[in-house]
């Protein structure tokens, strides 16, 4: 396998978030803002790369039976660390998203890139899929978040676009998460199978 | 692809067994490493959130009254200036909401912030603003003892956040608390 495919791989043609619908959870719950979108991205990003290298490195110590054991527990202890970390030099960052970060462990394209593609693949070609993997979901996320935040607040990263205007509170709820993500689906893949 | 260790119970212990431990020790590590940071982060936020809610000050004093953290504020003349007030209560649509507020030396509500919050992204979250300074329901100014606080539609005279009336019970709930307890302060 070649890197530039694994790399169209993670970014569009297996997009986890347009393509596969993986991980749809966080991807609902944190993109209420662009910002909250970008950062919850990355750290799936850093959890993503790190699990599948290390796991790509353990797969021929790792006996068949005790492998999603043992895939879970490392990617726990690197979600753990993103965690303390972030807790210990980002605590805003770390307020706003708390609970999703700890929710990450069970994301499923962490595990399911450990299982697909990390367990079987050299440690290189395990790193650059999790790091486009990861960029792909980030794009994703951020595309919804800036949409949401838009539409809901008006502001953009934070900053005022709309001033005074108050914005359309459905889109920073639940609801317009699930019609934001659809709609946005639906458009990607448009232009995904145009272009392929 | 590579030959995989057999699934033998040896095997299977010995590998969860080695990992486990690898994770354990790193993690230990890396807690004793920013266990300092983290406190400090939590410090920096306190001090941050007192400064906000009250007027200008030099020294403050800790102490705790009717079960909640109170910061008195001195000016450099030893003079109080007011004091900001712990308080937190578990009414929110969320669960635990947790404010600093400060109230001036005439006990007139200065300032607020929210330390712990688990309301609704754009909903009951928007108590971070609605009730600040030229903010629609603005309690800073008000005299807790004259004045009622509480939502319009409890006889109060505070406008609720539009559609969070619950986490406008609540936050208006805790500053009553917080200006009770200021009342029992001793200077």
């Amino acid at each position: 396998m070649k890197a530039s495919e694994i790399i169209r791989n993670g970014l569009i043609k297996e997009n986890p978030t347009w393509v596969l619908i993986l991980g749809m959870c966080p991807t609902l719950a944190t993109t209420t803002s662009a910002v909250n979108g970008l950062s919850m991205g990355l750290a799936t990003t850093f959890v993503l790369m790190m699990s599948n290298i290390v796991i790509s490195l353990l797969k021929s110590v790792i006996p068949d039976k005790v492998r999603i054991p043992a895939f879970i527990v490392v990617i726990a202890s690197f979600v753990t660390i993103v965690e303390m970390v972030m807790k210990a030099y980002l605590p805003s960052l770390y307020d706003s998203l708390g609970l999703f970060i700890s929710l990450i462990v069970v994301n499923c394209i962490v595990l399911g890139r450990a299982e697909a593609f990390a367990s079987k693949n050299n440690a290189w070609h395990s790193f650059l899929d999790g790091v486009f993997m990861g960029l792909g979901f980030t794009w994703a996320l951020t595309l919804v978040g800036i949409v949401r935040e838009l539409l809901g607040t008006g502001c953009l990263f934070g900053h005022s676009l709309i001033g005074g205007a108050d914005g359309m509170l459905l889109f920073i709820l639940p609801p317009g998460g699930f019609l934001v993500l659809g709609l946005l689906m639906a458009a990607v893949n448009r232009l995904r199978k145009q272009n392929a | 692809m590579a030959r995989k260790a057999p699934s033998t119970l040896p095997n299977m212990l010995l590998s969860l067994t080695a990992i486990a431990f690898v994770a354990a020790t790193a993690l230990a590590a890396l807690n004793a490493v920013t266990a300092a940071p983290v406190e400090a982060a939590q410090k920096a936020k306190v001090e941050q959130a007192i400064s906000a809610v009250l007027p200008p000050f030099s020294r403050t004093e800790d102490q705790t009254v009717d079960g909640n953290l109170c910061h008195l504020a001195y000016d450099a003349s030893g003079l109080f200036v007011g004091a900001a007030v712990e308080a937190g209560n578990d009414k929110g649509f969320g669960g635990h909401l947790q404010l600093m507020v400060g109230f001036d030396a005439n006990g007139l509500v200065h300032g607020y912030r929210i330390l712990e919050t688990h309301e609704t992204p754009g909903l009951g979250a928007k108590a971070d603003t609605w009730f600040q300074q030229g903010g629609k329901g603005a309690i800073v100014g008000i005299d807790p003892f004259q004045t009622k606080l509480a939502v319009r539609k409890d006889g109060g005279a505070v406008d609720a956040i539009t559609g969070s009336t619950i986490t406008s019970r609540a936050f208006l709930d805790i500053v009553s608390t917080a200006a009770a307890t200021y009342q029992h302060i001793n200077r």
